[in-house]
């Protein structure tokens, strides 16, 4: 049974993980337009956009 | 998808750039469309033609080419400079007539390409641009004249009015949700596999799952568990209880005694159930906010502005665009055509003649001389006018609309729903319930005060159902969603709870019976219309405006003259044209019809041309209908006669005309002390105090903001068939919050006696827990299923 001495931190980190990256994603404003995000992939970047940030 | 379709239209029928009609052979219906789209061409972003697709709800992008770039000063703010790097400064604005992606991209594209421009962003849910830029390079006033051009229309938005400490609330709700998710799923792995070894499982395993299971669950609840908290301390400091507060005794407790457990070495821990009550609360709770967030519409945003931007004229007679919130008694100021009147005042100079149907309802402009008293919100259709100010900001009619509309809401009853009327008879039994069952336990079952204690918080966790908290917002989700695809808004969150109740209705006449514009009827010369209209289209005059719509957009007829309160006069080629009042043509005035245009050619002959305020056309049906429900009555401030007769038409029998707005709340607070549940449908700013003092109120969105703003439910479009459409999903609705509720309820108190037994072990606390939840919600996507089954032919109207 040791082996669980490993699994469940490994677990937990990978579930950590995941966690830490929707908190991102939500407090990086990912979620504020989701009808608008789904439109702008349709639209390709022209080349000579000045970089954004 | 969509968006893809390729809908270029030919060239000989629509405008390059608005796709509105042209004459024959032309490429763009006006100057404006024509130097947007060589803007457009210019900046190499000819791929938005492409792309876009037009949504009907819509304006066209239609560039106005004499507006007036006003000051935008003071809704900028800027960055303090620091050390090394460059000023900033920001700006938000509502962007109208976003038609879809293509838009978007067209608008962020053409800003980034100014010189300065750091960055531009535009959402198409909240439709609000943000914008950054160096105040060294460029100007606020330059970057919207860009957006402008393209045929968009702008209005600031002001830092503190923005729907800020909602979208912050939703947003720390969904963290905790993330969290409390997190938590649930991770103890729930720890539980299956001690619940499936139990027995085999030596001890020390067992303890090492319930120490890492703590340490999982403390921190978690004590994140996500805030809200509930924050709302339980709340309640209790003021002397009452809600259903938080066994929540949070729950989520409190259950953790810190399996703690204890864990400690002494025990065999349960319930870790997990008070995660995944969490976690399902939450998620209740989100839903919930959203819903009620709907309430805070663009109308709203609109309305906080205070109004939009006038032009003040200085002493030395220059003049400057300033917020019209900062005008002042005194001060002079320039309306121009086409502006609403920024403050109550006197007319010092010009003759025009103003658009009143936002004060008083009434369809027919009123003139506007030198000495006239104007009022705030009102339109100048003709000519510009100096106005004196007596009266600004708290002081103007509007500001006593509002207020009077401020008095209403406050002497409505307030409405107490569903969920937190059994919540209030709810939250003390469950206290009740599970103190008796720790009494019972020590005192008659002689058990150590932890084991009792163990067992009272099962009985907690069982009667504190989370399907209890997504009952209601579940429904109300799944509601709002079919409404909005049959074309109605719903703004306050009960509203659907208060509509099921209705049962007596007050209705408006212009605008809510009728469509609210003025429409040609038949019997007209169609040679006659065609120049008619080209006149016409130089007029902002309603009759005007009703007459070139229905020529169908034809470029407009020059040069042409506007003689206030007569008529419109075109010098053509062949002669002097006119287009106006009987008197101006010269022909008999027989005072048959407040609506008659004529058309008198340079031989002297005339056409007429009949315009009417057509009913919408299913009034009478509808009217049939809602009668049924109770009581109907109409509400107008309009002359008796044309009250009288649209009444006939309709068949309604009660009727009040000449209703100022103080009278409409009187007549609505009337039939309140009668005990009635009124549903009153207007759309006017005239109406919009008394759609705030009837216990429900629908509004068309062709409505003024105010109303719009005052309303509980919005509704689209010519016909009043949405008003039952919302009644009719409203009883469904509330018969399925009621199956929920009752649901959720029997399910708990079914696991009760197994509770106080102390036979609910957590694995059986989880079990009962989630499948009370599905069981909820399954049962509320029914209205989805339902309603397509019933009427497969409203569905996308």
């Amino acid at each position: 049974m040791t082996i669980l001495l490993y699994l469940i931190p490994t677990a937990l980190t990978l579930g950590g993980l995941a966690l830490a990256g929707f908190l991102w994603a939500l407090k990086s404003g990912q979620f504020d337009d989701l009808d608008g995000a789904a439109q702008r992939i349709l639209f390709d970047d022209p080349a000579d956009t000045p970089p954004k940030r | 998808m969509n968006a893809l379709i390729d809908i270029a239209v030919p060239v000989q029928s629509a405008c390059l750039h608005c796709g509105g009609p042209v004459s024959a052979g032309e490429r763009y219906c006006c100057v404006g469309c024509r130097s947007a789209h060589q803007l457009v061409g210019e900046l190499g972003l000819d791929q938005y033609y492409r792309q876009r697709q037009f949504d009907p709800a819509q304006r066209r992008p239609r560039p106005e080419v004499d507006r007036q770039g006003s000051d935008l000063s003071a809704w900028v703010t800027t960055d303090e400079s620091q050390a090394g790097r460059t000023p900033q400064a920001h700006l938000s604005m509502m962007v109208d007539g976003l038609h879809c992606g293509a838009c978007v991209w067209l608008i962020e594209q053409a800003l980034l390409r100014q010189p300065g421009v750091i960055t531009a962003r535009v959402s198409l849910s909240t439709r609000r641009l943000s914008l950054a830029w160096q105040p060294a390079a460029t100007s606020a006033e330059h970057l919207a004249t860009v957006v402008e051009s393209l045929g968009y229309r702008l209005v600031p938005v002001a830092p503190d009015c923005l729907r800020n400490r909602d979208e912050a609330e939703l947003k720390s709700l969904l963290q905790a949700m993330a969290v409390a998710g997190f938590a649930a799923g991770n103890l729930m792995l720890l539980s299956v596999s001690v619940w499936s070894g139990h027995g085999d499982m030596a001890p020390g395993t067992r303890d090492l799952f319930h120490w890492i299971s703590a340490l999982i669950a403390i921190p978690a609840v004590g994140y996500a568990g805030r809200p509930f908290f924050k709302s339980a301390l709340n309640v209790l400091r003021h002397g009452r209880t809600n259903m938080d507060v066994p929540i949070s005794l729950a989520i409190v407790l259950a953790p810190s005694i399996s703690l204890y457990e864990t400690f002494t070495g025990g065999e349960q821990a319930y870790f997990d159930s008070a995660a995944t009550l969490l976690f399902f609360l939450l998620i209740g709770r989100y839903l919930d906010l959203r819903a009620r967030r709907l309430a805070h519409s663009s109308a709203e945003q609109l309305m906080a502005l205070g109004g939009e931007a006038a032009t003040l004229i200085l002493e030395d007679g220059s003049l400057r665009d300033i917020p019209a919130r900062d005008l002042k008694a005194g001060q002079c100021a320039l309306v121009h055509v086409g502006a609403r009147i920024p403050a109550d005042g006197t007319v010092t100079q010009g003759e025009s003649q103003l658009d009143v149907s936002l004060i008083s309802g009434e369809s027919m402009p009123a003139k506007a001389g030198p000495g006239a008293h104007v009022y705030a919100g009102t339109l100048n259709l003709v000519a510009p006018l100096t106005i004196a100010i007596d009266k600004v900001g708290d002081a103007t009619l509007l500001a006593d609309i509002r207020r009077l509309m401020e008095a209403a809401e406050s002497r409505r009853n307030r409405f107490i729903r569903i969920a937190d009327r059994i919540a209030r008879y709810y939250a003390p039994f469950v206290h009740a319930t599970a103190l008796l069952t720790f009494l019972g336990w020590i005192t008659l079952g002689h058990l150590p005060w932890t084991s009792a204690l163990l067992i009272a918080i099962a009985v907690l966790i069982i009667t504190c159902p989370c399907a209890l908290a997504l009952a209601v917002p579940v429904v109300q989700v799944v509601a709002s969603h079919r409404l909005l695809k049959a074309g109605i808004l719903l703004k306050s969150a009960d509203a659907l709870e208060r509509l099921c109740q209705v049962d007596s209705i007050v209705l408006d006449k212009t605008g809510t019976l009728t469509v609210g514009r003025l429409e040609l009827q038949p019997g007209y010369d169609p040679q006659a219309l065609a120049i008619a209209a080209r006149i016409a289209a130089n007029s902002k005059h309603p009759l005007a405006r009703a007459v070139a719509r229905a020529g169908g957009d034809l470029v407009p007829a020059a040069p042409v003259t506007e003689i206030p309160g007569k008529g419109l006069e075109w010098a053509s080629a062949d002669g002097i044209w006119r287009l106006g009042s009987a008197a101006f043509t010269g022909q008999a005035d027989d005072h048959s019809s407040d609506h008659v245009l004529w058309l008198l050619d340079p031989g002297g002959k005339a056409a007429a041309f009949h315009l009417a305020d057509p009913i919408r056309p299913d009034a009478a049906a509808i009217v049939a209908e809602l009668a049924k429900l109770g009581s109907i009555e109409i509400c107008s401030g309009d002359r008796p006669a044309p009250v009288a007769h649209l009444a006939q038409r309709v068949g309604i029998s009660t009727w009040h005309a000449l209703q100022m707005p103080a009278d409409k709340v009187r007549r609505l607070e009337e039939l309140r002390a009668a005990g009635k549940h009124v549903l009153m449908i207007g759309d006017g700013l005239n109406d919009a105090p008394a759609l705030r003092a009837a216990h429900v109120s629908m509004a068309p969105t062709s409505a003024a903001d105010i109303s719009q703003n005052a309303a509980d439910l919005l509704f689209q479009g010519d016909a009043l068939r949405p008003v039952t459409l919302a009644i009719a999903i409203a009883k469904t609705t509330e018969r399925l919050m009621r199956q929920n509720l009752a649901l959720a309820i029997v399910y708990n108190v079914a696991a009760i006696p197994l509770a106080i037994g102390g036979a609910v072990t957590p694995l059986v606390a989880a079990i009962s827990m989630s499948t009370s939840s599905i069981l909820v919600v399954l049962n509320s996507l029914r209205l989805n299923a339902k309603r397509r089954r019933q009427n497969p032919s409203q569905e996308g109207a």
